[in-house]
């Protein structure tokens, strides 16, 4: 495969790019809920 | 207190179009629809983002002007795409934000941003990334680089506009009218390559013409711009489904401690009133 070190570079920067998106993305929703169920519970309805 | 009240001030609803808007402004109700919608948007965004690429980097063609580095293809065509799709989202919101006062658009702008800066950064590096074994150059001062890059330091300006004020309701009212304002470079980024001379390729695929890309490599690109497309959707509704949880937290706990302080201050009140008795 020709040109294989900017490839994987360009498929690795997606890689970092999508997973630090979808990690704290489903950390901050998870972390409120479990916060905001803490005080409100009708927040876990 | 009605869930609904809650997080903000309560919003008149207007007459016409923007009614529709606010049937689902009530985030209490967004969060029931949102949290219902949202496995059905990023498991299929994970699986065809997935197949996409993965038929792309090991069973597509290569390319026989350009060999194997048309594979960086099917990461930086989607997140082009969603770069200007997400400018295009943060533009409406922030539209929907100022004329109709919807009081979910200032959110999901605020959301929108980062997610869209990030797509942009992604388009730019891959290009770069694609440029350099193409053009022998990280990087050229063409018209749709160039208006990319414009595209990148708006999204980062609204980013930190809407941060930079006390007031939040503040922070989003000059960041929507930047978006509207920036939203001027989108037209500028579709016919860039039409407009000037540039050393990017013009358009392959076209909404009026037959797409001039074998079908083999027209699929995998077509799945993973679909995938990247839901995902970058799941990523923004899980981000505004915490932007608005955060918010109701925030307001809980606001008036928790008003009413302690009520509450305090009722029994100095009643002490002082019996020592002067």
């Amino acid at each position: 495969m020709t040109h294989l070190t900017y490839i994987i570079a360009a498929y690795g920067v997606f890689a970092v790019i999508a997973v630090w998106f979808s990690a704290t993305s489903w950390t901050r929703m998870t972390h409120a809920r479990k916060r905001l169920a803490a005080i409100d519970p009708r927040a876990s309805r | 207190m009605d869930a609904s009240t809650a997080f903000a001030p309560p919003v008149k609803p207007p007459s016409g179009g923007g009614r529709n808007l606010h049937r689902f402004a009530n985030p209490g109700r967004f969060l029931r629809l949102s949290g219902r919608v949202l496995p059905f948007v990023a498991l299929p965004g994970l699986v065809l983002t997935l197949a996409g690429l993965v038929w792309g980097l090991l069973f597509a063609p290569a390319d026989w002007q350009q060999g194997d580095a048309v594979r960086i293809m099917y990461v930086h065509v989607p997140a082009a795409w969603l770069a200007s799709a997400g400018y295009a989202a943060l533009a409406a919101c922030s539209l929907s934000s100022l004329v109709w006062r919807h009081p979910l658009a200032d959110l999901a702008a605020l959301e929108i941003g980062p997610v869209g800066a990030g797509a942009t950064a992604l388009c730019l590096a891959t290009g770069s990334l694609w440029g350099k074994p193409m053009w022998g150059a990280w990087w050229v001062w063409d018209a749709r680089l160039t208006s990319v890059l414009v595209l990148f330091f708006l999204y980062l300006g609204h980013i930190a506009l809407t941060r930079a004020f006390d007031d939040p309701a503040r922070g989003a009212r000059a960041g929507a009218i930047l978006a509207l304002v920036g939203a001027v470079d989108l037209p500028i980024i579709k016919f860039s390559v039409d407009w000037w001379n540039t050393l990017h390729q013009p358009a392959t695929i076209t909404l009026t013409g037959a797409p001039t890309m074998y079908l083999g490599m027209l699929w995998p690109l077509f799945l993973s711009a679909l995938g990247m497309t839901l995902g970058f959707v799941a990523i923004v509704l899980a981000r505004t489904r915490a932007a608005v949880m955060e918010r109701r937290l925030r307001t809980l706990l606001a008036t928790r401690a008003r009413q302690e302080a009520g509450q305090e201050a009722g029994q100095e009140a009643g002490q002082e009133a019996g020592g002067i008795a």
